[in-house]
């Protein structure tokens, strides 16, 4: 046997037996100081062979038997916390690793509130403050891995990492800050610096290092969820240490290319957040993604594919990492490819959550604009091919923000891929978000190439408003110059000028038939126009002369075509439909509701039987809603201007009687709503029955059940709509059982605007049957529908759809609470 | 807007009695400084009434029963100047109740266009009249009744007809200048001694139809076929005056104001500046903050086009219109 090794166990075995047996202060501190010797710090070091067998074999036991004889009295065994010093300096100069591997232990062994293990909490803050940490990973980047150490790594890794956990576990509320993740992870970010600076001095003097063990921490930490703290350190000094420095940066990519397979995704999620832009990405990360491929996996398919939870800037730096070096390109080609196919596919229009569309259709913009001509071309057959496909399937979608994507993404594509050719052009309105998508597309500067690509914009928006200002700046400048002297008491009073309409000449129509005339043979467009805006008003007037001619009316209104421009034409034919209706609902409705599976119409035309038969539903079943809405959207067009001075007279008088008038209470003002007969009881059956009767049953211009699916959501939400203005009326029953054949028969349709029309349509027949008929009559229907509710309130993709969905379901469950006080008893 | 806007404004009184459309009005002061409005209707009457007894003085019958579409008189004295379709400028004499043609010029041109004049010394006149050609206008002096000058657009410049004219003189320049507004829808800017165009704008699409300038602001608005004012200033003024072959001519800035109704047949400024008037095709007298071009009032009296308007130095405001009424309104009196 070595006889270093037996001398230094001979005095470690005495030494351990003095310190668990003795009681005499003064010994136990000989003792203490004589093991110092071994660590090295004192005056009268040990031999060098005698440390390193000391600190390999002995130094751990040294530990937990001191660790196991503190308590309050023994350390009061010496005077002013001498001793107290003493211990600790064996924890915080020794060899880290087995020093913090042997606090560990003895506070995750230490009974749970005690004196003990707040000293050991403590003397783990202090380890901490000191920066042994660093000393503890440093430990583990030179050495060599053999089967032991790999085992020591893992047990520390864990340790490490854990730290926050395992102590919160014990010390509970006695947590110390410094334990905090929040606290922790910071610190563990500064001391992996501490020791990849190290590593790096080494690496200059020539040494072999590893950065392995710190990568697995990089990586445990990410996978715990601690991205934010640790990198949030790292990254900052990282940008600023790689700046122009290669030997950090090939000790950073390294890092990141140690990173366990299964934290890697974690890691590269943190750091394409963490990092301010492409620049400083590819720095940090190098060529990883050719390198690795499960970096390669989680940068181009998962990120962009499976994940849609980074915001716009993040996207961006990903992207702009992948365009930034010429190595990375084709990956970038690659990811746009299938991006923009993932982009068109109508199965991913359908089931995807918009969320989600909104992000790939932002990535595809974004590869656009760092993609060069060049590349561009080299693919573009392929790439026109699945944006015209995806175009294609985007508008035929009845979701107008799928719709909207898909023209904005496809216009700027479209002038992106074929520049010279003809562009795209869509009207739609502009939203936050369209506006966003368009900002992303000014094309960023290909890395070799001069950087002007995004400057040709500029100058277009920048000439205009000087022009404008030599226009309007001129009377302006010779304005204020003359004028001083002149205007200075000018503030004159305008007159009313509320009379200041477009003069007519023709003469409006005064009867309905004058109307109708004007309509259908008049040549004469004034006249044509101002029929048109008379007859709301002349129908309501007049129901009975109305009804006489009804019929026609409708027929007339439903063909009108909008032949010169009249403001709000829409608006006008629409009202005067719904005033036709509301006068004559029976016979009218039923024709409307019929012409609506008739043969030749336009899209447009059976979406305005619908909306007409809905707003005249609404206005049968709450009479005066609407057409108080209309009057006083629209006075009529004979009306004098000496009219308006009417108002204020009437004020003044108001005013003075209330002056004047001393009341003793006041009931609630504007309750006067008059309660009248629902309207609608008599007819809801003209408009509902017709609209149900013919939907799968496809004509040649006209198939529900095939193209016409956006038509299909529309008939669902009108007649829910109707369902639930029919509520308190007799055939309320029977429509709702209909109703609710018409859901079960279209439950799994592919669209989700129609599933949204047929969740709602539902909630109504919740709302409007009453709850013992729904019960008597339909149990079976309302047990499937239920299951059906909340399946789609799980599982479904469109968040709309599972919203409505849920809110039926608290209907029913309303609806039973209802119910069961009464059969209880 | 805290305080409710007051309701349209009715007018002071109404001139009935015309029986024809009217299409020129003119106030004055006769004798004994007492105020005269003075009308020129459709069948070639110009009525002199009294803005006292609000009654017709007389009518005066020399422009053979065609329509009279401009009426002057002449600062300190009383000489009107009229000016109808058939081709006569009539120049009466109306003092001491007299009512005879002293003189008449006989026109070259058929258009439409209402002369201009500008008085150059206590018995000297300046008045601009539409020339032979088509495009001509033609300056002439009066009494002596000769050609001043003849202003021709160059050879290119397809201006079309002249529709209005404003003759002008800067207060501090001897020369004078001619604002023309054409058939196609420009402004020119004439010298008159040099015969030169000073510069052009084309500030509408349609023919313009009548002009009002402003001269001490050297700022003017013109109406025309179209849906809009345009209110236009002259910079570089003092470029103008520096003299013919001045290398810089005058540049314009213009603007438009949109309108409810299209075609305006006359625009005036009020002598103080104040506010200005347009008279609509459409019926309609409209009321115009001038400074700020901020619309104060809608006239809606008349019942047919409103052919003509006119302000006196008190502030009243007359207009005449095709329904045969000349309305006068007193409104945002001068202080």
């Amino acid at each position: 046997m070595d006889p270093v090794a037996s001398a230094v166990r001979l005095e470690v075995q005495e030494a351990v037996h003095i310190l668990s047996s003795s009681e005499d202060g003064g010994h136990i501190v000989s003792t203490l100081q004589s093991l110092r010797r071994y660590l090295g710090e004192t005056e009268t070091q040990a031999p060098l062979g005698e440390q390193e067998e000391f600190s390999r074999t002995h130094f751990s036991t040294v530990l937990r038997c001191v660790v196991g004889k503190l308590s309050p009295d023994w350390l009061d065994l010496l005077p002013d916390g001498q001793l107290k010093e003493l211990w600790a300096s064996f924890f915080l100069e020794g060899p880290a690793d087995q020093a913090f591997l042997v606090l560990m232990e003895s506070i995750e062994g230490a009974a749970s509130p005690s004196f003990r293990l707040m000293k050991m909490a403590q003397l783990l803050a202090r380890f901490l403050s000191t920066g042994r940490m660093a000393a503890v990973m440093e430990g583990q980047c030179g050495q060599q891995a053999g089967p032991a150490s790999r085992l020591l790594q893992e047990t520390l890794l864990t340790r490490v990492v854990g730290l926050p956990d395992r102590l919160g576990n014990r010390l509970q509320r006695e947590m110390l800050a410094a334990f905090f993740p929040q606290n922790y992870f910071p610190l563990l970010g500064e001391e992996v610096l501490r020791v990849l600076q190290a590593v790096v001095d080494s690496l200059r003097g020539g040494l072999d290092c590893s950065v392995s063990f710190l990568s697995q921490v990089l990586g445990k930490a990410c996978v715990h969820g601690r991205q934010k703290e640790i990198l949030g350190v790292l990254v900052p000094r990282l940008m600023v240490l790689t700046q122009g420095n290669c030997l950090w940066q090939r000790v950073c990519w390294r890092l990141v290319e140690c990173v366990p397979d299964q934290a890697m995704e974690a890691v590269l999620k943190g750091l394409v957040e963490a990092a301010p832009g492409p620049e400083v990405l590819s720095r940090l990360l190098g060529n990883l993604v050719t390198k690795s491929k499960k970096a390669q996996f989680v940068m181009t398919r998962k990120l962009l594919f499976l994940q849609y939870s980074c915001s716009t800037p993040v996207l961006q730096s990903l992207l702009g990492y992948l365009a930034m070096d010429s190595q990375r390109r084709p990956l970038l080609v690659q990811a746009l490819k299938e991006l923009l196919e993932t982009w068109g596919s109508s199965s991913a229009i359908r089931h995807a959550p918009l969320e989600q569309q909104r992000y790939v259709s932002k990535a595809v913009l974004i590869c656009l604009a760092h993609l060069g001509e060049a590349e561009l071309r080299a693919c573009r057959d392929e790439l026109l091919a699945s944006l015209m496909d995806g175009v294609k399937n985007r508008l035929d979608s009845s979701l107008p923000p799928v719709r909207r994507l898909g023209m904005t993404v496809a216009e700027v594509a479209s002038a992106r891929l074929h520049p010279e050719g003809p562009s795209l052009k869509f009207q739609y309105e502009e939203d936050e978000l369209t506006r966003e998508i368009l900002a992303l597309a000014a094309p960023w500067p290909v890395p070799d190439g001069p950087s002007e690509a995004g400057l040709p914009v500029a100058p277009v928006g920048g000439e205009s408003p000087d022009q404008e200002t030599v226009d309007g700046g001129g009377p302006q400048a010779g304005r204020e110059g003359s004028d001083s002297e002149l205007d200075s008491d000018d503030e004159l009073v305008p007159y009313d000028m509320s009379g200041d309409r477009e003069q007519r000449n023709s003469k409006t129509p005064a009867y309905v038939r004058d109307c109708l005339e004007a309509l259908t043979a008049s040549e004469n467009w004034e006249r044509w126009e101002a029929a048109l805006q008379a007859l709301e008003g002349l129908v309501l007037k007049s129901p009975a002369a109305t009804r006489e001619v009804s019929l026609e009316l409708a027929k007339v209104l439903l063909h009108l075509e909008e032949k010169t421009v009249v403001a709000g034409f829409e608006g006008l034919r629409q009202r005067a439909l719904v005033a036709v209706t509301v006068t004559d609902p029976a016979r009218v409705a039923e024709y409307l509701a019929v012409q609506f599976y008739a043969l030749n119409y336009s899209l447009r035309q059976r979406m305005d039987i619908l909306d007409v038969l809905v707003l005249a539903a609404q206005e049968l079943s709450r009479p005066g809603c609407l057409r108080r809405a209309a009057q006083q959207g629209s006075p009529g067009p004979g009306s004098q201007p000496s009219v308006a001075a009417v108002p204020a007279w009437q004020a003044v008088v108001e005013e003075r009687v209330r002056r004047k008038t001393r009341r003793f209470c006041k009931g609630s003002a504007g309750w006067a709503a008059a309660a009248g007969p629902n309207e609608f009881n008599a007819v809801a059956g003209y408009f509902f029955f017709p609209l149900l009767q013919r939907f799968d049953r496809p004509v040649v211009t006209f198939d529900l059940l095939g193209d016409d699916q956006l038509l299909l959501g529309r008939l669902a939400h009108a007649l829910g709509a109707l369902m639930y203005l029919a509520v308190n009326t007799v055939v309320a029953v029977s429509m709702g059982k209909a109703l609710l054949e018409f859901v079960w028969a279209l439950r799994f349709h592919r669209d989700a605007y129609v599933r949204r029309g047929l969740l709602s349509a539902i909630s109504s027949v919740l709302l409007s049957v009453p709850a013992e008929r729904l019960l008597a009559d339909l149990p079976d229907e309302l047990l499937e529908a239920r299951s059906w509710l909340a399946d789609v309130a799980e599982q479904d993709a469109d968040e709309d759809c599972r919203l409505l969905a849920v809110k039926a379901l608290l209907l029913l469950e309303k609806l039973r609470d209802r119910l069961l006080p009464l059969s209880s008893p | 807007m805290a305080a409710p806007s007051p309701p349209p404004p009715d007018p002071q009184f109404v001139l009935r009695g015309a029986h024809s459309a009217v299409h020129a009005v003119h106030f004055c002061d006769g004798a004994e400084g007492r105020p005269l409005l003075l009308s020129g209707s459709l069948r070639g009457l110009v009525h002199v009434w009294s803005l006292e007894t609000r009654r017709p003085l007389t009518a005066l019958d020399g422009h053979r029963g065609q329509c009279v579409t401009w009426l002057h008189t002449l600062p300190r004295g009383s000489q009107l100047l009229s000016q109808g379709r058939d081709l006569q400028l009539c120049m009466w004499d109306l003092a001491e109740g007299r009512n005879a043609v002293v003189d008449a010029v006989r026109l070259e041109s058929m258009g439409f266009c209402r002369a201009s004049v500008l008085a150059e010394g206590p018995q000297r006149w300046m008045v601009a009249v539409p020339g032979r050609g088509n495009d001509e206008v033609q300056v002439l002096e009066l009494p002596s009744k000769t050609s001043v000058s003849c202003l021709k657009p160059e050879a290119g410049a397809r201006l079309g007809m002249p529709m209005c004219l404003q003759l002008w003189q800067a207060e501090s320049s001897s020369r004078p200048l001619l604002l023309a507004g054409y058939e196609d829808g420009s402004l020119a800017l004439w010298d008159v001694s040099t015969r030169k165009v000073c510069s052009r704008i084309a500030c509408h699409s349609e023919p313009v139809m009548g002009l009002a300038l402003d001269p001490r602001r050297a700022r003017g608005v013109s109406g025309s076929a179209e849906k809009a004012l345009a209110v236009w200033s002259l910079e570089g003024q003092q470029a103008l005056q520096r003299g013919p072959g001045s290398p810089s001519p005058g540049r314009w800035a213009s603007t438009h104001l949109g309108l409810t109704n299209p075609g305006i047949a006359d625009v005036k400024i009020r002598p103080d500046s104040k506010i200005l008037a347009t008279a609509g095709w459409d019926h309609r007298v409209r009321v115009f903050q001038w400074r700020t071009m901020r619309p104060l009032a809608m006239l809606a009296f008349h019942s047919a086009t409103v052919h003509c308007v006119a302000f006196d130095t008190a502030g009243l405001l007359a207009a005449g219109s095709g329904d045969q009424r000349i309305s006068v309104w007193s409104l945002y009196p001068p202080t």
